[in-house]
């Protein structure tokens, strides 16, 4: 049972990063990211099944950084948006050396 | 004098309240109203700060000056002390005390710090509320260096002093002030870090009654930190870069002409007049009677007479040669600051004195002529010694106070800086007779270089047609400049006062480094 | 008040407490308030600049050049303009009664304390102690003032000629705009002079002795306007500080080995730095290098001829009477040290006879009036050090006295003459040279007072029986010749000469240097006040006699300079011719020197009267051949003008140029050192290497490190991600593979 759950959050996991790899899009990725997150959420809470209840209020503290999170995220993509006309990461350097 | 003041019970609350007025008034000045009506016709923003600012630095002085008489010159301990806990679990307490020498330099900048507000009276004219709060969270950190008895309080005043400045250079400064602020900033905070790895060093091998570091100053004074000579010598060095870059010793002197010459005029008043003098009472508060064994070393003892000898020789050279009259009193601080070293390390109870008279007499002259470049700064935009000439005819008060300071600066008897320079000398031939003649010429070439400064400023002909606009001071400049002219004939004529209060904790002090550097240290014999 | 309330346990019972001695500090304080006031008023006229210097100057330029120049000229205080201005100062009316006033009382507190002092024969100093100035731990400084007979001569010279040379100065200078300024410095010097012989131990003495030095400074460049003159100034100042430091260092020795520096204490512990020691030759060689500073001896006289750019009743003053004396009085004073040390003390008499000599050589082609003059100062203050140095203290004081007298004269008469060429030129709007004697001439027409008292001090100078410059300057070569013989100095040896014979080589420049003055004096008054005018014939009307008020204090001098010599006549002449009585001066200075001079020339044989009236004779017959000699050899009436001089060559030229010493100091110390501290000091070391190289190289690596770490930053986060999942990975796979 474990096992299955596992292997599945995994899946869903890796498919988040490489969805973070290989799009360029700031909307895709963060997307993706969440995808991650909830791989994790999952994660948590096939454990908990098995190791008490720590797992699940975990989960708990995961949902409410991650909506805040998208939250700013999708502020600050917003913003770049405005600014710039595009939300294409190729574009968005202002950090390069 | 003493009665009153005892009657109000001044010592029991003098100390946190010098410290305490200044950063109050930061407040106030900052909640001042952005714009007022006025503040277009005089060109300044919030005028009003200014004058609060002032008022705070003339009741900064009232406060303080009670302490001249409170002040016991036959007690070397502490003076209205206060202990208070602060940091419990690092061990550190918020203790505050004054000696003779504290009881000096708050004095001085006290009294220095109103005059640097009127000479910033009519030059600052943008952001005016943050430069007075600046200034005055400014006064907090360099009286609470004098007045710490606490390391890491003493630390944390340290740095509380720098960050001003740096603003103070860097926003108000001249035309290269960012490359200054920051040159000053990382030159003086580099070796401020060492200071502080040795300083914590201290605390945690000090440990307290609990096992808590322990920061307390007297107690390390008692030798309650054991430690190889070794050690001691490498916390000697971290302590001696800190201070060395603040005096500045040569070959650390170069971030001095820079920040001295962008700062505004206030900034560099109070750089030259009272924060250079920060190194030299770090090594008289710390590096000295912390690790005697060390500063007595010969051999480091002699290298840092040769650079204080350099120093003088050197910046009294390059003084005479700079085109810019700022680059030039900025050297000559080099040269003097240096008879400061010379006096503190020949320690003889009048070369010792006479480096504190030095530092006081630095304050004040040095402080004086930069008010006064300050002055011709304003009225000409140039501070080229080139842009003048004869201006003696169109300016005689200025004239006539500009000689003044440049004579005491030269050390001429009867102002304050020949009783400074000549305790310094007659004091240092005592311990090292051939490296005092050598010194003895530097007061020689301080004659050139200020002499042909202010020929070439105030006597010559009157040749450029810009200068014969050119105004006297008017009553704000007058009233700023008088103070410092009264002092130097006061303490040129009359310095026995200062020097009885001072006496004690520089008897004191001779004492406890000869007695200790002579001897092998007490933990050492016992391992 | 601090002063008086402190009197020190030991003058209580001195014969002189009580008396008109304890208002002894009045002395100086007076010429103070006098600097005080005429300072004051000086300022009174300057105007406040406007409230905002900023705003003021925008206003200036919209107002434009009419009130620029209404500044600038508007005279009050604002002065400096050169001597041609005539614009008289609004307070000039009070400066002139207060200005020479606190002289004259000085000097009238002086007779009183002389008279009181005089009467009670006082064998030790009065010593008045005011408050303490520098007392650090075993180091007592007191502001504390000495009055012995040493100091009171000093005192009556300096206020006396002092107040005659105040007066003077009201008819000089009451047409300059600078005139309350001028007085407050001279008020300022004379205060500064006082407290140079009234201080009761080195360091009060020093504060005096660099206090003159500044007003020297102050006043040379009273016509700051022209650049000579600034120049001047400074060149007075710095060369007296290399001066001072040799005293500053004399000050350090004494106080590191007998931790006193009182005159009282000096003189009791002088011993203990051994007779005749290395020590005690090297303090006094110290302290005679800041006499040769202050008294223009070779090699620091180079800044005294320079110093006549001041107006010339200062030269009269300070260059010549009071100041330039104080090397003198600092040996005379220190005598317990100097007799200890035979060989400082043959030092100073060699650097006094060489000095004497030497200006009197450059004193034989300069044209320059002031010039003449200055150079004769230096080669009588090389008499007077000759006189000190070979331990004969009274004569080299009463030379100090007598050449106070005539030079003073000297040079009042011929500020009195510059004055007329002046005022004659400035009728004519001519650029000519006021002071240059090759324009004079045949001025004994229209200023005959000045032209027959000049020609009496002129006579003095040149040892002329029985005035005063005769008496003074036969006794110091009388005392040379005395301690040849016998006397520790003749037993000692310098630089392996035996002192014996320096002494004689001394005594022969003396005289050498003697028929030299009588030459250059000469001259200078023939070619100044005789044969024909060479001022021009529209000039020549407007020649004139100075006021009263300059001429009354130059027959007052005349007069001191006949009788000068009455007080210390000689024994050798009161033998003869009972002038009056003998001796007077060696009896009063007898409780300050007398141990010291007999020290000194303890063991010399006593010279017959037939050699010693001899010796004298021959010193006249000297003075006369010199006299006589430029009479004859010179040809005033063949003199060109100044502008249709022509150069002089060969040695004469070397001679008219100062044997070049200013021009070789110039190039071989004063130009190296700025050329060194300039280029390599400033540029190369300071700017160069420690902050090029060090500092700003540290930030450059800091820098370059911090380039190389941002090239890594694409600002691609997608890139970021695969660098962080390839990490994850391969951190994962060194986990697993392990």
């Amino acid at each position: 049972m474990l096992a299955e759950s596992l292997a599945l959050t995994a899946a869903l996991f890796v498919i988040g990063v490489i969805g973070v790899l290989i799009h360029r899009n700031a909307i895709i990725i963060f997307m993706c990211v969440e995808l991650m997150l909830t791989a994790v959420n999952l994660t948590f809470v096939a454990f908990s099944r098995f190791y008490g209840t720590a797992g699940q209020v975990f989960v708990v503290f995961v949902m409410t950084v991650s909506a805040a999170e998208a939250a700013v995220g999708l502020a600050i993509i917003i913003a770049i948006f405005r600014h710039r006309q595009t939300i294409d990461l190729k574009d968005i350097n202002l950090l390069k050396g | 004098m003493a009665s009153f003041l005892d009657s109000i019970g001044y010592n029991l609350w003098v100390l946190p309240a010098l410290l305490a007025i200044p950063l109050v008034g930061a407040v106030i000045v900052l909640m001042l109203p952005v714009r007022e009506p006025a503040a277009t016709a005089a060109g300044v923003e919030t005028p009003a700060a200014r004058q609060v600012a002032l008022w705070l630095f003339v009741l900064e002085f009232v406060v303080s000056i009670g302490l001249w008489w409170s002040f016991n010159p036959a007690d070397t301990g502490w003076q209205a002390p206060i202990d208070i806990g602060w940091i419990p679990t690092w061990g550190v307490r918020f203790t505050l005390g004054v000696d003779g020498i504290a009881l000096m330099m708050v004095l001085l900048t006290t009294f220095i710090m109103p005059l640097s507000v009127l000479g910033s009276w009519t030059t600052i004219r943008t952001k005016v509320r943050s430069y007075y709060a600046l200034l005055l969270i400014l006064t907090t950190g360099m009286l609470g260096v004098f007045l710490a008895r606490d390391l890491f309080l003493f630390y944390v005043m340290w740095e509380v002093m720098l960050v001003p400045m740096y603003f103070i250079i860097g926003v108000w400064g001249g035309e290269r002030r960012i490359y200054a602020s920051l040159k000053f900033f990382i030159y003086t905070m580099l070796p401020s870090l060492l200071m502080l790895v040795a300083i914590i060093y201290l605390g945690l091998h000090m440990k307290g009654a609990d096992g808590t570091p322990d920061f307390s100053y007297d107690r390390l004074l008692t030798g309650a930190v054991g430690m190889p000579e070794r050690t001691a010598l490498w916390l000697f060095a971290a302590f001696f870069l800190a201070f060395a870059v603040k005096v500045p010793i040569f070959p650390f002197h170069t971030w001095l002409p820079d920040a001295h010459v962008e700062a505004p005029t206030a900034g560099s008043v109070i750089l030259a007049g009272i924060m250079l003098k920060m190194g030299t009472f770090g090594f008289l508060r710390f590096a000295l009677p912390l690790f005697p064994g060390a500063a007595m070393n010969p051999t480091i003892r002699m290298i840092i007479l040769i650079l204080a000898l350099i120093g003088i020789i050197y910046g009294a050279l390059v003084a005479m040669v700079q085109p810019d009259f700022k680059k030039l009193v900025a050297y000559s601080s080099v040269s003097h600051l240096g008879f400061v070293m010379l006096g503190i390390f020949a320690l003889t109870l009048q070369s010792v004195q006479g480096a504190l008279m030095v530092m006081i007499n630095h304050g004040i002259s040095t402080g004086a002529l930069f008010l006064l470049v300050g002055i011709m700064y304003e009225r000409r935009h140039s501070r080229l010694i080139d842009s003048y000439g004869g201006i003696a005819r169109v300016a005689p008060m200025f004239a006539a106070i500009l000689t003044f300071v440049s004579l005491s600066s030269i050390g001429l008897p009867g102002t304050n800086g020949f009783v400074g320079e000549f305790l310094v000398l007659i004091g240092s031939f005592r311990t090292y007779p051939v490296l005092t003649i050598i010194a003895t010429t530097g007061v020689i070439f301080a004659a050139v270089y200020l002499l042909w400064a202010i020929q070439r400023i105030l006597f010559n002909p009157l040749d450029k047609a810009e200068n014969e606009h050119l105004t006297d001071l008017n009553k704000r400049e007058l009233a700023m400049l008088v103070p410092l002219v009264a002092a130097i004939i006061w303490l040129g004529v009359y310095p026995a006062p200062v020097l009885r209060r001072m006496e004690g904790s520089a008897q004191l002090l001779v004492n406890r480094v000869e007695r200790a550097g002579s001897l092998p240290r007490v933990s050492e014999a016992g391992r | 008040m601090l002063l008086q309330t402190a009197v020190s346990a030991a003058s209580q019972a001195h014969p002189l407490s009580g008396t008109i001695a304890e208002w002894v500090w009045l002395l100086p304080i007076l010429p103070l308030a006098g600097f005080v006031i005429n300072g004051l008023l000086s300022l009174a006229g300057a105007h406040f600049g406007p409230t905002d210097p900023t705003a003021a100057e925008h206003e200036h330029h919209s107002e434009g050049a009419a009130d620029a120049s209404a500044i600038s000229h508007a005279g009050h205080g604002a002065d400096g303009d050169d001597q041609h201005a005539v614009k008289r100062h609004r307070w000039a009316g009070v400066v002139s009664v207060v200005g020479p006033g606190v002289l004259i009382l000085s000097f009238l507190l002086a007779l009183g304390i002389w008279q009181a002092m005089a009467s009670a024969q006082p064998a030790a100093p009065f010593i008045q102690r005011y408050f303490s100035w520098m007392p650090v731990g075993d180091l007592h400084i007191d502001a504390a003032f000495q009055l012995d007979q040493l100091s009171m001569l000093m005192i009556l010279v300096i206020t006396g000629v002092g107040a005659l040379i105040h007066v003077f100065s009201v008819g000089y200078m009451r047409d300059d705009p600078g005139y309350p300024r001028y007085f407050s410095y001279l008020n300022l010097f004379v205060f500064f002079m006082l407290v140079l012989v009234l201080g009761a131990n080195y360091p009060v003495l020093f504060v005096g002795w660099e206090g003159v030095g500044l007003c020297s400074y102050l006043l040379i460049g009273f016509w700051f306007n022209d650049k000579a003159n600034a120049d001047a100034g400074k060149k007075a100042f710095i060369v007296n500080r290399i001066g001072d430091f040799g005293l500053l260092v004399a000050m350090f020795m004494l106080f590191a080995n007998i931790g006193v520096l009182d005159f009282i204490g000096v003189s009791a512990k002088a011993l203990d730095l051994g007779a005749g020691s290395a020590l005690v030759t090297t303090i006094c060689l110290f302290m005679f290098l800041g006499c040769t500073g202050k008294s223009a001896q070779i090699p620091l006289y180079i800044w005294l001829p320079d110093a006549m750019a001041g107006p010339t009743p200062v030269s009269a003053l300070i260059h010549a009477a009071t100041m330039v004396t104080a090397g003198v009085y600092l040996i005379a004073r220190s005598s317990f040290l100097f007799s200890l040390s035979p060989v400082a003390s043959l030092t100073v008499a060699v650097v006094g006879a060489v000095t004497a000599i030497f200006a009197a050589t450059i004193g034989l082609k300069q044209w320059d009036i002031k010039k003449v003059l200055a150079y004769s100062t230096i080669s009588q203050l090389g008499y007077m050090f000759v006189g000190v140095g070979v331990g004969a203290y009274v004569s080299g004081m009463f030379h100090l006295v007598t050449h106070a007298f005539f030079k003073a004269l000297l040079f009042l008469g011929s500020g009195s003459v510059i004055h007329a060429m002046h005022a004659a030129y400035h009728r004519t709007h001519s650029n000519e040279d006021a002071q240059d004697m090759r324009n004079m001439g045949g001025l004994r027409r229209y200023l005959p007072v000045t032209c027959v008292l000049m020609w009496i001090a002129t006579l003095a100078i040149s040892g002329i029986p029985p005035l005063s410059g005769f008496m003074s300057k036969d006794e110091i070569l009388g005392s040379v010749f005395a301690r040849a013989q016998g006397s520790t100095l003749a037993s000692a040896t310098w630089l392996g000469i035996p002192g014996s014979t320096l002494l004689y080589i001394i005594y022969a420049i003396g005289l050498a240097a003697a028929f030299l003055t009588a030459v250059y004096m000469t001259r200078m008054m023939l070619y100044t006040f005789h044969g024909p005018a060479r001022t021009g014939t529209e000039e020549e009307e407007a020649l004139h006699e100075a006021p009263w008020i300059m001429t009354g204090p130059l027959v007052v001098l005349g007069i001191l300079t006949v009788f000068g010599g009455w007080l210390n006549l000689p024994e050798v002449i009161t033998g003869i011719i009972p002038l009056g009585p003998r001796e007077l001066l060696a009896h009063w200075l007898d409780p300050v020197v007398g141990d010291a001079t007999t020290r000194i020339a303890a063991g010399a044989a006593q010279v017959p009267a037939s050699t010693e009236q001899a010796l004298i004779g021959a010193a006249v017959v000297i003075a006369v051949a010199g006299i006589v000699f430029a009479m004859t050899r010179l040809k005033p009436d063949r003199l060109p003008r100044k502008r249709d001089a022509v150069p002089e060559h060969g040695f004469e030229g070397v001679v008219a140029h100062k044997y070049y010493v200013d021009e070789g100091i110039e190039r071989t110390i004063v130009e190296p050192t700025y050329a060194v501290s300039r280029s390599f000091l400033w540029r190369v070391i300071d700017n160069g290497l420690i902050d090029g190289f060090f500092v700003n190289g540290s930030a450059a690596l800091a820098r370059g490190l911090g380039w190389v770490g941002s090239r890594l930053q694409t600002g691609n986060v997608g890139i970021y991600a695969w660098v962080l999942v390839v990490g994850v990975l391969v951190m994962l796979g060194a986990f697993t593979l392990r």
